[in-house]
């Protein structure tokens, strides 16, 4: 309970000090009406609608556009096939789709960004640049409209505000490559690893990978989501350090269902037995859903907005004092890919190639 | 949007709480809330304030005797329930007092565009917090209408004038129990068809939102509200309520029928606060910034060149700045140069100056040297002339008395 507190006003013209006796602490009932403030917040909340900008990275085959359709329950993707005939892209693409999604009155603008390609080549190196750079790329145009002078009354928020990562089950530990990504990318944007396709562990495997990739993440000082550094108080803590200890969750994406016990369930059927994907027992995509979707999603957007998107902001208007606009930046993807038009609502390709070419 | 393809989910995912995740986020961090109350000394602004919030904000009375218009901002902290309220209540002390109340207005015009100016500063900061900001724009400004029973005052049009571009105005009449009914309609209908055929714009209660829409409606009607603030309790029937007694009566501050206190309570806080709030935000402080940055010389798109940024120009900006200041540093320079100079012409001269004196005394020195010299000569030139002729003389002398000596010898020798 907050004590009835007088403090000095910031910025006032004139101002007179404030009187050393402080009134003793009230609590004004329901009189005022001051806790009408939040449904106040709620409808304004609910008229404008929600944005939630998701990226998954992972090699294919990992279930990335399975998973992305099982978490939110549609047909977000088309899962894509590799047929033999098809030849691996050449380089790293990647796609965004953007959906409004409602329940219950709450709209919500979803847009999915895949990395089809993603270490898929055999020379893997700098093939997180065009990820970065696409980051970066909704940065600046987010910076971009801040600084105009007319500016929007709600600025279209297209920056990426989770990335999930998918770490094949191998059951050993980090790969380089995975090392490599994670490192970089936890600077930019939060970062979610799972454990793919976690039906080929068992459970005994799955905790030891657990253990070994928590361990390779603390080695190399990898600030995963959440990170420890951004817990605010101590319920925050706790509440985070129960999510820490099970990352990276050991996931099962499905988008069929079928009859278990008489219930209809979403589900991967094997010879041996039908994986509940909602099923605690059988995988963690309860935890990871609820982590994204029903406890975090907007804490993840007030990171990205308040911390990644801050630094990004800093770096820039720094950089811009010292640097000209271009390549020369540090430890970036090369500058702000020249984006030819503003990509169309229903479908979107950004084209990035590995190695852009510098802009301005 | 239509362009979007709209999905159906087949199945709960669960993000209908993401209304509640927001109101938590917001629930932790707090509100701010900043009132501004305009009004003559001694119309009720803090009596009024206290019965809103229904607590007691320690203050003074203030005098009459004011040589200006002086703005006084209290900050205070509130909670109801779990919801925390930053609330700042700024007062115009001595609004109206003065002879000549023409630069009445300019203290409070300042007081805003300050606070505008402040956020604008720390908005344009490279490392800058915006969350957690102590936000002190004025969020509503709630003008006290004296109860004339006639019309606005000059002075208040003019000051809602120059006010209403720049915040949310709610116009109110002040100590309304010592207008009678009848009259207070006529008053009230004056005082808005003189506001909307001198183009202020007071504050537009929301209607575009369904939920808000029709309450909003029928309190507008309503406006300038009649206030009656009091924080003393009357017994009335068999509870303690809010009142004013008068040997003729009591005025009950919650009574709709005696006045509006109820309905000022409910838009300014149940039912608008949020949207004071947004307004102030995406309207009033946008509206600050455009014309600041456009003052300072930034520009936006030129349809065929390129966009120039704010930050390419800033950088112009800058650079220019730099370079004046390094003129500027040079013009100090070189005058700082030329008075050295001239301070070493002048001490030069001094010093020439010592030296000749220095010479000259040092050339009598010496000839006075010199005459002491020849003087001492002639002294021990007679002194050794002295001494021979004491020489010569004591010669004689005993000369003489050898010669003497001599005769007695002789004369004795002979007498033997």
């Amino acid at each position: 309970m907050d004590p009835l507190r007088r403090s000095p006003s910031p910025g006032s013209t004139s101002s007179q000090p404030s009187s050393p006796r402080t009134p003793p602490c009230e609590m004004l009932g329901r009189q005022v009406g001051i806790e009408a403030v939040l449904d106040q917040l709620k409808i304004k909340a609910m008229k404008m609608g929600f944005e939630f900008n998701i990226m998954v990275v992972g090699q294919s085959g990992l279930g990335k556009s399975t998973m992305v359709n099982t978490l939110f329950k549609s047909k977000v993707w088309k899962p894509t096939l590799q047929g033999l005939g098809v030849p691996t892209p050449q380089t790293l693409q990647l796609q965004s789709v953007t959906h409004v999604i409602e329940e219950k009155g709450v709209k919500l603008k979803l847009t999915v960004t895949d990395t089809p390609g993603f270490g898929d080549q055999i020379n893997n190196d700098k093939c997180w640049d065009p990820i970065l750079g696409f980051i970066n790329q909704q940065y600046e145009r987010y910076l971009q409209e801040e600084l105009l002078i007319t500016r929007q009354r709600h600025i279209p928020d297209t920056r990426v505000h989770c990335c999930v990562y998918f770490v094949p089950p191998t059951g050993h530990c980090l790969r380089p490559l995975d090392i490599e990504f994670l490192q970089r990318l936890c600077r930019t944007v939060n970062v979610v690893p799972v454990i793919a396709r976690a039906d080929s562990l068992t459970i005994e495997e799955r905790e030891a990978f657990r253990r070994r990739i928590q361990q390779n993440l603390k080695t190399h000082r990898i600030d995963v989501y959440p990170q420890q550094c951004l817990d605010e108080d101590v319920n925050d803590r706790v509440l985070n350090s129960k999510i820490r200890d099970r990352i990276p969750f050991a996931v099962v994406g499905a988008d069929r269902e079928h009859l278990v016990n008489g219930r209809c369930v979403l589900g991967r059927k094997t010879k041996w037995g039908i994986i509940e994907v909602e099923n605690m027992a059988h995988c963690e995509f309860p935890l990871l859903r609820d982590l994204l979707i029903r406890s975090h999603l907007q804490d993840l957007k007030d990171i990205t907005h308040n911390v990644h998107y801050e630094n990004y902001r800093v770096s820039r208007l720094n950089a811009s004092h010292a640097l000209p606009r271009g390549p020369g930046w540090v430890n970036l993807a090369p500058a702000p890919g020249s984006a030819p038009a503003p990509p169309r609502p229903t479908r979107v390709r950004v084209r990035t190639r590995a190695s852009s070419s510098p802009e301005d | 949007n239509e362009e979007l393809r709209n999905l159906s989910l087949s199945g709960h995912v669960g993000f209908d709480s993401l209304p509640d995740q927001l109101v938590n986020k917001s629930t932790s961090q707090g509100f701010c809330f900043n009132i501004l109350c305009v009004g003559e000394t001694g119309i009720g602004k803090s009596t009024l304030m206290d019965t809103l919030f229904n607590t007691k904000f320690e203050s003074d009375p203030a005098s009459h005797n004011e040589p200006g218009v002086r703005l006084k901002a209290r900050s205070y902290e509130l909670q109801e329930s779990n919801v925390r309220l930053k609330l700042t209540i700024v007062d115009t002390v001595g609004f109206g007092d003065q002879i000549n109340k023409d630069d009445s207005y300019k203290p409070i015009v300042e007081y805003i565009d300050a606070q505008f100016e402040a956020y604008l500063q720390e908005e344009l900061k490279i490392k800058r917090s915006l969350f957690n900001y102590h936000d002190t724009r004025i969020h509503a400004c709630l003008y006290f209408i004296a109860p004339t029973g006639h019309s606005l005052k000059s002075l208040d049009l003019v000051t809602m004038k120059k006010l209403d571009s720049k915040v949310n105005i709610i116009p109110i009449i002040a100590k309304a129990d010592t207008i009678a009914k009848n009259e207070l309609h006529k008053f009230k209908s004056k005082i808005m068809s003189e506001l909307v055929s001198n183009g202020v714009q007071i504050y537009q209660f929301p209607t575009d939102e369904e939920t808000v829409a029709e309450i909003n409606a029928t309190m507008s009607v309503h406006l300038p509200f009649a206030v009656v603030g009091s924080t003393e309790e009357v017994k009335i029937g068999n509870k303690m309520a809010k009142a004013r007694q008068y040997p003729w009566g009591v005025v009950q501050v919650e009574n709709e029928n005696h006045c509006d206190f109820v309905k000022l309570r409910e838009m300014l806080i149940r039912v608008n606060m949020e949207d004071l709030r947004e307004q102030t935000h995406t309207r009033h402080y946008e509206l600050y910034r455009r014309c600041k940055l456009e003052e300072m010389g930034f520009k936006d798109t030129d349809p065929d060149s390129k966009p120039f940024s704010l930050q390419e120009t800033y950088e112009a900006k800058r650079n220019e700045f730099l370079g004046e200041l390094q003129k500027k540093e040079e013009e100090m320079r070189q005058m700082f140069v030329m008075r050295v100079k001239e301070k070493e012409a002048e001490l030069k001269e001094a010093e020439k100056e010592l030296h000749e004196k220095f010479d000259l005394l040092k050339r009598t020195h010496q000839e006075e040297k010199k005459k002491v010299e020849d003087k001492k000569k002639e002294l021990e030139e007679e002194v050794s002339n002295f001494q021979k002729k004491k020489a010569a003389a004591q010669l004689l002398q005993s000369q003489a008395q050898q010669s003497g000596a001599q005769q007695t010898k002789k004369d004795k020798d002979k007498k033997k």
